[in-house]
């Protein structure tokens, strides 16, 4: 069995480094196999967040040789032999302990986001949509909230300042879900321009790289949310329009 | 004063477990006007949820209009060979499309039918295609929709925190004790209702389609307070779960894959469901490959194929070919839609399975077949409860969701699990917080009990012993997968017994070492009480029911049993042991018995 070197992260928010430890890894294995495998044998209290092991619940983020990942979808068989394999807990949030982060930021965000406002149902009771209408929708609801395009967004991981004032890159998905759900009637646009700083990203695209769901963050979400704002925020002659036909 | 030792909160209704039944539960009881707070194991929005795939089982009718709530009710009942609660049955097949429906309305996207409405898929057992679903992450957008409500309703989540004990005043409920994992410390919760949502006991098993969380706690806590439990010997193994790589055995592979088309093959390349059909489903199962291939396009000429037989049936037909030497190389067998469906119908409808298949075992399932074998998924069994409240023998204390026993008798159809969680997630929230409004002032808890809590809770720190929590984890499931798994008889039963007997002797040997902050060696410690009770359970039912019927198969007794074809098996805690009671299954009204008579 192929033996191999992970530098993990261990500490807390005040202080930490990274330890190396050498553990095993068999054919098919991915990360988080290996440091559960360690956590059995050689270092039980190693913090590491995990839930559904198949790349649905977000929970294992972390940087793996600097690059934002999921721990459970991560093959062993990626990494070159013989390499030390570096794991660090994501950097935009606070440290809690080992590899596992603080990101109660983003349920904080969650919060703020005025919720979906159907229109009334058809006369006989139901809605009805055609599919082609909401695949849009259904790719940004694909979200599993692994939080690594938050992670990844220099917006908020080098200035940890504009916190208060930027929704993230996946804030930026849930909205445009609602904003481009076909029963909604709620405009978010003021909201995207004065609260969640949607002026910030300057569209890089390193969320929609990082994304394991393969969301089309940026040019999907983020753009067309960007051109509803210069719309509804901007244009003068649409300010008019507003004026007489305005949605609330 | 329980106030100046523990973080402490109070609230009207306590819900314990964040996953479908327990977010439902919290927007109903916060709809009826009262104070809720919500506990969750871990983070909001990744409870076990997220991994339920194929659908949301209603009887909307709109792809086949001849569905009802009155044939969903029938399908439920025989998918559980008749050992279900009946009234639990009728009320879960009758709520079932309002609870769909409302989900929309609360943002949730379904796939849509040409006219716009939801569209519903085949799944195992069920007559018409019936399951709402959003291609194959069906409970992500359930879980996302209920979270999003709830948190826009402001709800009160205590993220991260573990129940270890129930608080009682009296007879009744009064709270909770647990810790929260990002510091270990301890909080109290004191309530005037409780309810346990915090589904199943997967970890029970080596191979499994659970994550961590699942260890029983719910069964446990329960089973301490003084409920009771039913059904517990039957426990379904879902019949396709990944078996390559070894370290991904067990991870869930959607019935929608059959549903959608696929069909399992052995090494011989034989479609060896139709050898398979037992009398009891004789009627309604095509009995050649034509017909079954004819009846995902036409279901009034054709019966269904066998390959979508309940899940107890397909897992044991794996289970034999295995045995018998025609297993796929990696143990199982051949789960094949490359063959059978193109390729950009596969990647639509079940776009997830294609990711997984691809990332984590490196097959193209658009032009390769899977390898899939049973994997330990679901408690078919789990606390007692009233089915029009969910209340159980407790004073204040309700459950539902996975936790809660009755709705599927002895076999889960799939889809109706998801369905459960709402229609009986409601119900435990409004009746629960009715219940709360009507006692006048907050209960007390017994603050005696919770220095005995906390130290309960410490004693790994301190053990002497050398047991690692871990290994002590794996050989319980070692124990469980080899003794009590799929296919049981009564020598390995109390083979099991004896074990897990000198498990408990070994308890207080769990070592953990470091700190209290995210320690996942002493949470894992801390669990094994909880997944020791539930398989004691599991064991002790499974050596009561002498005979084979749904999620219970016995070598030993091969057949159902007239005997026990209407009793339940109640588990319950008398002066500290487990103890086991048959108990007759209330006579069914004659119109719902009509129903179930009715040929197709």
């Amino acid at each position: 069995m192929p033996v191999v070197t992970l530098r993990l992260f261990r500490g807390d928010a005040g202080s930490g480094d990274f330890a190396e430890y050498r553990g095993e890894a068999e054919e098919g294995m991915v990360l988080l196999d290996v440091i559960h495998r360690l956590q059995a044998t050689q270092t039980p209290d190693l913090a590491v967040r995990w839930n559904c092991k198949a790349g649905k619940c977000g929970s294992c983020s972390a940087e793996v040789n600097g690059r934002p990942r999921l721990l459970c979808m991560t093959q062993m068989s990626l990494f070159p032999h013989g390499e030390p394999i570096t794991v660090a807990p994501i950097k935009t949030f606070p440290i809690i302990r080992d590899l596992v982060g603080d990101v109660s930021f983003n349920y904080e965000v969650a919060k703020t986001i005025p919720a979906f406002r159907p229109r009334p149902p058809d006369p006989d009771g139901v809605y009805r949509m055609m599919q082609v209408d909401v695949e849009r929708v259904q790719e940004f609801h694909k979200c599993i909230e692994c939080f690594l395009c938050q992670d990844v967004c220099h917006v908020i991981r080098d200035h940890d300042e504009n916190k208060p004032y930027f929704a993230g890159p996946r804030f930026f998905v849930r909205i445009a879900a609602l904003e481009m759900h076909p029963l909604d009637t709620h405009s978010r646009t003021e909201m995207l321009r004065a609260k969640a700083g949607i002026g910030y990203c300057n569209i890089t695209k390193c969320c929609t790289e990082v994304c394991p769901e393969q969301i089309r963050i940026t040019d999907n979400a983020i753009i067309p949310l960007k051109e509803r704002v210069v719309d509804d925020c901007y244009d003068p002659l649409q300010w008019l329009f507003r004026k007489f036909t305005r949605k609330e | 004063m329980v106030q100046e030792q523990y973080e402490t909160h109070e609230h009207d209704v306590l819900i314990i477990g964040a996953g479908g039944a327990g977010l439902r539960a919290a927007i109903e009881a916060r709809a009826v006007g009262v104070s809720v707070g919500l506990i969750s194991k871990s983070l909001l929005g990744k409870a076990h949820t997220v991994m339920a795939e194929g659908g949301i089982a209603a009887a909307l009718g709109n792809v086949y209009s001849d569905d009802n709530w009155r044939v969903h009710f029938r399908d439920t009942m025989r998918g559980g060979k008749m050992l279900n609660n009946w009234r639990m049955a009728q009320l879960h097949a009758q709520e079932a499309p309002a609870r769909v429906l409302e989900l929309e309305r609360w943002g949730a996207v379904f796939d849509r039918t040409k006219d716009g409405l939801i569209l519903q898929r085949d799944f195992g057992g069920h007559r018409y295609a019936r399951l709402a679903h959003v291609g194959d992450r069906t409970g992500l957008e359930m879980l996302r929709t209920l979270q999003q409500h709830a948190v826009a309703q402001g709800i009160e989540v205590h993220m991260e925190c573990t129940v270890t004990r129930l608080l009682k005043d009296g007879d009744r409920v009064s709270g909770a004790f647990g810790y929260r994992r990002d510091t270990g410390r301890f909080v109290v919760f004191i309530a005037k209702a409780v309810i346990l949502a915090t589904g199943g006991v997967g970890k029970l098993w080596k191979f499994t389609s659970n994550s961590w969380e699942c260890t029983g706690n719910g069964v446990m806590l329960a089973l301490e307070a003084g409920a009771e439990l039913i059904d517990m010997e039957s426990y379904q193994f879902h019949p396709t779960g990944m078996v390559w790589p070894p370290s991904v055995r067990g991870t869930l592979v959607t019935e929608g894959v059959r549903g959608d088309g696929g069909t399992l093959r052995n090494s011989k390349g034989e479609r060896f469901m139709f050898r398979y059909i037992p009398e009891f489903f004789k009627a309604e199962t095509a009995d050649n490959e034509d017909e079954a291939d004819r009846w995902y396009t036409d279901k009034k000429q054709n019966r269904r194929t066998p390959d979508l037989l309940p899940r107890d049936e397909v897992a044991r037909a794996i289970n034999a070919e295995v045995k018998a030497g025609r297993g796929s190389p990696h143990g199982g067998v051949f789960l094949d839609i490359a063959s059978r469906r193109p390729a950009d119908y596969i990647m639509r409808r079940l776009p997830s399975m294609y990711h997984q298949f691809k990332e984590l075992a490196d097959v193209d399932i658009t032009k390769e077949p899977m390898e899939v074998g049973p994997t330990a998924h679901y408690m078919n069994g789990g606390i007692r409860v009233d089915a029009e409240t969910t209340a159980t023998a407790i004073p204040g204390l309700y459950a539902a969701g996975e936790v809660a026993g009755g709705l599927h008798g002895s076999n889960r159809l799939g889809g109706n699990a998801l369905s459960d969680l709402l229609v009986f997630g409601r119900r435990a929230g409004q009746h629960a917080a009715l219940y709360a409004k009507s006692l006048s002032g907050l209960p007390t808890a017994d603050t005696s009990r919770l220095a005995a809590c906390a130290r309960a809770a410490l004693m790994p720190f301190e053990s002497k012993g050398t047991e690692n929590p871990h290994a002590f984890q794996a050989e319980l499931q070692e124990t469980m997968q080899s003794l009590a798994g799929i296919i049981r008889t009564e020598t390995e039963l109390q083979e099991a017994l004896v074990r897990l007997g000198e498990y408990r002797q070994r308890l207080p040997q769990v070592r953990v070492e470091g700190g209290r902050a995210y320690n996942p060696g002493w949470h894992t410690a801390l669990d094994l009480y909880a997944l020791l009770t539930a398989a004691e359970c599991v064991t002790r039912s499974a050596l009561e029911r002498k005979e084979s019927r749904g999620g219970h198969a016995r070598e030993d007794y091969p057949s159902t049993d007239r005997r026990f074809a209407s009793v339940n098996i109640v588990v319950s805690k008398r002066d500290g042991a487990i103890i086991t009671t048959l108990e007759p299954i209330r006579e069914m009204p004659d119109e719902l018995r009509q129903l179930i008579e009715e040929k197709r």
